[in-house]
């Protein structure tokens, strides 16, 4: 009905252009921090990171081994070397004074003070040749404008990695959320079974009041809940943490399997229970594996939320290097390092690298998990 | 590599400790009123009674424990002075309506409640009504929804390195500046400047939250009867006619869940603020104030009753989607 012709194709391109735009917008943002993650430090620091991807024209000067390493050639005495030391790159421009660094091209002889000569090749390798033989202890700068090919580094990943603890705190990140991810499941089938299929007093009131703890800021539970595993013992540590987001999780849990159970068709349900099945045999055999796809959603959402999750973490697990979690250790580096990008920009991937991998595997799981907790009810 | 090896046993033994209490106490329940015999009719209708109890047990005892005793327990501390000792009446009350820091909070938050909420449902529907016209669009969404998978904290590293500052005679890196030396205007230290930084930080959230409100209303649009917009079409309505007119009203009831939604994660954030400017140069919000006063402030009075207030503010959207979900039946 829209193909009126000429607009429509007008419309088209606005749409495709808005939409690049949109995405561009969207994923710019962390596009930036990638490519710096692997940048180095000085690279981080001198250029924008949007300069990485192209060569990029540099000024550098560089300082020709000491006379001790002149050589005599022909009469004349020589020090050579290559301004780029072992990397690759281009001279654009060179010169030998810093009056005048960029004055003659690759190739060209640049006359110096003392009868002295420099010259400098495309290469980047450089010629200082005299006839009187170099004295003192010094080497002869060379000023020249360079273009270097992007340059790439893992450098900054294997120093987060194995000397700034993220790392250990990678294993501790895994070591809060399986379980807290697996834990809260089982227990929220069952309840969600009771509330979908079940007839009891106070059904409709125990899921009202689930609907109500859905909404509970995490905040007013931190102190009573550190409290009281102080009290019983528990104190600050694993066993904590999986409690804690066991019971954070549970309201979301039972909230989106009860919607998904009861949607269930009623006839199979019956006519197991005809034919003698008690209750825990139709939700073993016949619910629970009807229910995957709104296990794997509720899943995917513990997982990114405890994998992400830096609250609760700080309240209920200790300061040490067997308990600091990445997003701890991440705002720990925000405070100490706070400049140091490279260091961030590593550290961040590290810990976003596996939502980001969950995130794009199970997406369909996840988008059918949003709809069926928003969409419904709410 | 311990905790590893305590984590992998407490899946098993979480998992087994459940599936065996489940099976156990089913059997239990089984054997103490057996559906046959002499009683069979009145011990089937026991155990039915019985049952569900069994099913709800962990969820009722866990829920309890770590989230209803919680708001009770907060309201106690909130009458109670720093160390939770001694009774103080409404004096950390008092004392929050005259702080300073309690009013920006409170004032930054409602700027966070108008402005989040709406710049996500907004961009989350422009982003739906488009992404859905073209061939790519599911790549497209894709990209968009991403940062919903990136914590709160790297989205606040990400987005520190774009509003970074280096200052005259430095080449500038962060993005932001950099377009502000391009247009030959001077670089600035954004995140020091109130109260424009409260709304730098806003970003960061709007760019999270704007791929789950694009989710979730792209799935509302489609939903809308084909008639309805075919009828529009040929009664004349241009595109944007039919989008605002036909299209928006049809799903106002998604767009409110997506606003709310959002709110109440709004009233939560936390981690942007403390990682960004930990509240300073006039963008604390009351999550970030609870926690300062709780681990910095050491006053789980204080700490308690700024809590409280967030759960007062929750409360109206906790009745409302209760309301709906009762009325859904």
């Amino acid at each position: 009905m829209e193909n009126i012709a000429g607009t429509r194709a007008r419309l088209v391109w606005a749409v495709n252009l808005s939409v690049i735009a949109l995405v561009l917008l969207w994923i710019i943002p962390t596009v930036g921090l990638l490519v710096s993650s692997f940048r180095d430090r000085d690279q981080i620091v001198t250029s924008g990171w949007w300069k990485a991807l192209f060569p990029s024209e540099q000024n550098i000067v560089v300082r020709s081994p000491p006379p001790e390493f002149q050589i005599e050639e022909n009469g004349n005495y020589v020090i050579s070397g290559n301004v780029f030391g072992d990397e690759d790159g281009e001279v654009i421009a060179f010169g030998s004074s810093s009056k005048s660094p960029a004055s003659h091209r690759p190739g060209e002889t640049s006359p110096m003070t003392k009868g002295r000569e420099m010259t400098v090749d495309a290469e980047g390798n450089y010629r200082i040749s005299s006839e009187e033989p170099f004295s003192g202890r010094r080497g002869i700068r060379v000023f020249a404008t360079t273009r270097q090919p992007p340059n790439f580094t893992v450098e900054n990943y294997e120093t987060v990695i194995f000397a700034e603890g993220i790392g250990q705190s990678f294993i501790n990140t895994f070591s809060v959320t399986v379980p807290a991810t697996v834990i809260p499941i089982l227990i929220a089938a069952f309840a969600a079974y009771a509330l979908a299929w079940m007839e009891f007093p106070g059904r409709a009131i125990l899921v009202a009041v689930v609907v109500g703890l859905l909404v509970v800021p995490l905040q007013l539970a931190l102190i009573p809940l550190l409290k009281l595993h102080n009290t019983v013992g528990l104190g600050k540590g694993y066993f904590g943490i999986w409690l804690a987001h066991t019971g954070f999780g549970l309201p979301l849990a039972i909230y989106l399997l009860r919607n998904y159970i009861a949607g269930l068709p009623g006839e199979i349900i019956e006519s197991a229970r005809v034919d003698g099945a008690t209750d825990f045999e139709i939700f073993r055999r016949i619910v629970l594996p009807l229910s995957f796809p709104a296990l794997a959603s509720f899943a995917i959402f513990q997982f990114l939320w405890v994998w992400n999750d830096l609250l609760v973490a700080t309240v209920f697990l200790g300061h040490n290097e067997e308990q600091l979690v990445m997003t701890a250790r991440l705002r720990e580096l925000l405070g100490s390092r706070g400049g140091d990008w490279e260091i961030l920009a590593a550290s961040a991937f590290v810990s976003i690298a596996v939502p980001l991998v969950v995130f794009f595997s199970l997406q369909k799981y996840l988008v059918r998990g949003l709809l069926a907790g928003s969409v419904k009810g709410g | 590599m311990t905790q590893v090896l305590l984590a992998i046993f407490t899946i098993v033994a979480g998992v087994f400790g459940c599936v065996l209490y489940f099976y156990l106490s089913n059997l239990i329940l089984d054997r103490l009123f057996p559906p046959r015999g002499p009683d069979a009719g009145r011990n089937i209708n026991r155990a039915m009674a019985i049952r569900p109890w069994l099913f709800l047990g962990p969820a009722i005892v866990i829920l309890s424990v770590y989230l209803v005793y919680p708001v009770f327990n907060s309201v106690w501390l909130s009458f109670h002075d720093a160390a939770g000792d001694e009774f103080v009446g409404f004096d950390n009350y008092l004392w929050l309506v005259g702080d300073g820091k309690f009013r920006e909070s409170i004032r930054n938050n409602i700027l966070w409640l108008i402005v989040v909420p709406a710049a996500s449902t907004f961009f989350g529907l422009v982003a739906a009504a488009l992404t859905d016209r073209i061939r790519w669009g599911n790549l497209a969404k894709s990209m968009v929804f991403m940062p919903m998978a990136i914590s709160f904290i790297g989205a606040a590293v990400i987005w520190k390195f774009i509003y970074d500052y280096r200052g005259e005679g430095s080449s500038e890196i962060g993005l932001l500046n950099a377009a502000m030396r391009l247009l030959s205007l001077e670089s600035q230290p954004w995140l020091t400047l109130a109260p424009g930084n409260n709304f730098l930080l806003m970003v960061v959230l709007v760019w999270i939250q704007t791929g789950f409100a694009m989710v979730i209303l792209s799935a509302a649009l489609r939903g809308i009867p084909e008639e309805t917009i075919e009828a529009a079409i040929l009664d004349g309505a241009s595109p944007l006619q039919t989008f605002f007119k036909i299209k928006v009203p049809q799903i106002w009831g998604t767009i409110a869940v997506v606003w709310t939604t959002i709110t109440i994660l709004v009233l939560k954030v936390f981690d942007i603020v403390l990682a960004m400017t930990n509240g300073q140069w006039g963008s604390q919000v009351l999550a970030n104030l609870m926690f300062d006063w709780m681990f910095r402030g050491n006053d789980t009075g204080r700490a308690s009753t700024v809590a409280i207030v967030i759960m007062i503010l929750v409360t109206p959207i906790m009745i409302w989607n209760i309301r709906n979900a009762r009325n859904e039946r």
